[in-house]
């Protein structure tokens, strides 16, 4: 065979195995060299080469058929197949199918105004000018002088005419079977869905403190921004407070500009322009949307609170002009906002009713029913609510009476639009509902939750329904006609904290503001926000019973108090108490001594006939046994007794 | 001409008919009992109305064509009767 040249032409192949194909050069065969040249790397290299003479390049192609030639066999090594453990069986999933991906997309938000479009005249002919009004006079005489007008109306009268007799005929659309509604029960699960959040436009955020529905219609929402954190308001933070209208979520309808950040903002019920504002300096500033954003009235700051005014609410006037402010410096004051600059009166919370400032329990929430104008109440820093008459003739008298339970500030107080007697407060981990009857403890509570409650409120719609916000940005809704002792609906808003929470007069919409400025527009479910049947008898029969629970709680332990403070006194106070046919536990003591004794009486005598007479040991034991029963069955009711005594 | 008088003046004077409008095909008002705000406002509001049902109604049978349209509302009934070149919205309150 011919000489070998010196190789021109180079194909490498890498890879385990595999034939190559090789093209033949006339007058040249070419001659492959596989080699396995493994490289420094560890990987194989099959490298097979062939040649060309540089001569032959370029003439035709001879093909010939060949045999397939085995060039490299690399056998399969077995020492590998220890690194490897058999698996099986082996789970494979196969689908067949398309396959399809998924890609999600979001608008950009836009930006949306609404506006309204004036309607002019048109379609006036070219020579008729509409503004001229003896010109139009001509046209329409025109018109209607003409015979296919003439005709035209007479037929359509009598169409119209049939229709018009028709509808005052009878109503089509009336409601029949109106009963038959109540047989409907709301089955479906209660739920809320979000409708709408308003963020703060500004770029520091704030929390947002304070809501407050517009009075007629609730198309607008009134939200007081300020920092609660004691100094530490971050520098340049805006002290503006918004009004936003609930269709218009990207812009709020009015900025309020106080001087300083508002703590609390509401609504005047009377007049909805005007708004009352509580700074965080104390001061009481008030707006009348019509004027702007500028502040209408400000209080001076020599005769406002000294702390941020944590609660403000409108009284029921005739002029409906005034209002009243309580703060945690320990003082309630009240206003006109007609004379801004000093208030027409203050009470200062202390309890102990001596007017005394320093001794003052800070307040931090208020709350006023319209039905009850003499009476309002305090909820206190220190986690006591104090019910207060307004109309008492001393200072000392204007405090009332006080309900302590909590052990936290009060955040959160408000009487049952239906039942006034009844009020729901928030503090610390828990809700409770208290009666004004029942002074030393609420009479329903909910259990201790994992994180701080902070505000609450009634629905106006169903007496048994209220909602509590918490500090993990948790709204609850309780419903305690349906469950007692968990929420009905509870519900994850957002992440940071919630810090109030309002309620819209149709029991239907609820707004919630968070930590970082965010106002959370919910809808409940019809379920929740219909009056059930029979709801209001069972609302107010549940606080009945457990307002006369309480009330025998009371009673018993006010004996007990009374019964300890006797023990200490010394046994003629226990006499005393013997004699009293109340006091079971002495008697049952004093009736088992007796017993004993007489027992033990009964043995040494049995014991000294025994020796006389050596008598059956049946008699005397069946007559123990007997004795021994009647022992057992009085600490068995001893032992009733005490437990009951613990249990109460 | 006096028909017409007497057309209109019956319409109107039944029980719950708060006004007459009576426009041409262009939407000008010929006649009416209401204001002129509200008569131009009607009048060019129903009137696109009105085309709309009718192209609707023809659009799903040729043949067919509208012959009345009423329009409940809350506070009141709103009833057109078409024509070719004319218009006849009368607006009513059935309620008792």
């Amino acid at each position: 065979h011919p000489l070998l040249p010196a190789p021109t032409r180079l194909r490498t192949w890498s890879g385990p195995g595999g034939t190559c194909g090789d093209g033949e050069g006339a007058g040249g065969v070419p001659h492959p060299i596989p080699s396995l040249r493994p490289p420094a790397a560890g990987t194989m290299e099959i490298v097979y080469v062939y040649v060309k003479k540089r001569s032959e390049f370029g003439k035709q192609c001879n093909f010939s058929d060949r045999q397939a030639e085995l060039n490299i066999d690399i056998a399969p090594n077995p020492e590998l197949a220890k690194q490897f453990v058999e698996r099986n069986p082996v789970d494979t999933g196969i689908q067949c199918s398309v396959s399809m991906s998924e890609h999600e997309a979001n608008t950009e938000r836009f930006e949306m105004e609404t506006r309204g479009v004036n309607h002019i005249e048109g379609g006036w002919p070219k020579d008729v000018n509409p503004l001229e009004l003896e010109q139009t006079i001509r046209f329409r005489k025109k018109v209607e002088k003409d015979e296919n007008y003439i005709n035209t109306i007479t037929q359509l009268g009598s169409i119209m005419e049939h229709c018009i007799k028709q509808n005052n005929a009878i109503d089509i659309y009336e409601e029949y079977f109106n009963d038959e509604e109540a047989v409907e029960v709301m089955e479906e699960a209660p739920s809320a869905k979000t409708i709408n959040v308003f963020r703060d436009p500004q770029e520091i955020k704030r929390a947002a403190t304070h809501l407050s529905w517009h009075p007629d219609g609730n198309r607008k929402l009134a939200v007081a921004y300020s920092c609660l954190d004691f100094q530490r308001a971050p520098v340049g933070m805006s002290n503006d407070s918004y009004i936003w209208d609930l269709e218009n979520p990207n812009k709020p309808e009015l900025a309020l500009k106080p001087s300083s950040p508002l703590v609390t903002l509401e609504y005047n019920p009377k007049d909805s322009h005007v708004l009352l504002g509580g700074c965080y300096n104390g001061q009481i500033a008030c707006w009348d949307t019509r004027k702007g954003s500028l502040v209408a009235d400000l209080s001076t700051l020599e005769f406002s609170h000294r702390d941020p005014v944590y609660g403000t609410i409108w009284l029921q006037s005739k002029t409906g002009t005034e209002c009243f402010s309580a703060s945690t410096d320990g003082q309630v004051m009240w206003w006109d906002i007609r004379k801004i600059s000093e208030p027409t009166e203050v009470v200062i919370m202390d309890i102990t009713r001596k007017e005394q400032l320093e001794n003052a329990l800070g307040a931090i929430s208020l709350e006023f029913e319209p039905t009850l104008p003499t009476k309002f109440m305090v909820g206190t820093e220190q986690g006591i609510v104090i019910s207060c008459n307004r109309k008492a003739k001393t200072p000392a008298e204007k405090i009332v009476c006080t309900f302590s339970g909590h052990h936290g500030p009060i955040y959160a107080l408000q009487r049952n639009p239906f039942y006034p007697k009844n009020f729901l407060t928030v503090g610390d981990w828990t809700a409770r509902i208290w009666s004004e009857d029942s002074r030393e403890s609420s009479i329903m509570w909910t259990k201790y939750h994992m994180a701080y409650l902070t505000d609450a409120a009634w629905s106006p719609v169903r007496p048994a329904v209220f909602f509590t916000t918490k500090m993990d940005g948790t709204l609850d809704i309780w419903d305690f006609v349906f469950k007692q002792c968990d929420p009905a609906l509870s519900l994850k808003v957002c992440d940071e904290a919630l810090f109030c929470l309002r309620v819209q007069d149709n029991g239907c919409l609820i707004a919630c503001g968070s930590q970082l400025g965010t106002t959370t527009l919910l809808e409940v479910s019809s379920g929740l926000s219909t009056l059930q049947r029979n709801e209001k008898n069972t609302a107010s029969s549940m606080f009945e019973r457990e307002t006369r629970r309480e009330k025998i709680l009371e009673v018993r332990h006010r004996e007990m108090r009374l019964k300890e403070k006797g023990r200490a006194e010394g046994r003629d106070e226990e006499q005393r108490d013997e004699e009293l046919a109340t006091d079971l536990e002495a008697l049952v003591s004093k009736a088992e001594d007796e017993f004993f004794d007489i027992i033990y009486a009964e043995l040494k005598k049995q014991e000294a006939d025994a020796i006389k007479l050596k008598p059956t040991p049946q008699q005397p034991s069946s007559e123990e046994g007997q004795v021994v029963q009647e022992a057992e069955e009085a600490t068995g009711e001893r032992g009733g007794d005490e437990e009951e005594e613990d249990l109460a | 001409m006096a028909e017409v008088e007497e057309t209109l003046k019956r319409i109107q004077s039944h029980k719950g008919v708060i006004g007459t409008v009576v426009v041409n095909a262009e939407g000008i008002p010929i006649r009416t009992t209401l204001d002129n705000s509200t008569t131009v406002q009607y009048a060019g509001l129903l009137h696109q109305l009105t085309m709309k049902a009718k192209s609707t109604v023809r659009d799903i049978d040729p043949q067919n064509d509208l012959t009345f349209l009423r329009i409940r509302s809350k506070k009141h009934e709103i009833m057109v009767a078409p024509d070719k070149e004319y218009l006849l919205i009368v607006i009513q309150n059935p309620c008792e």
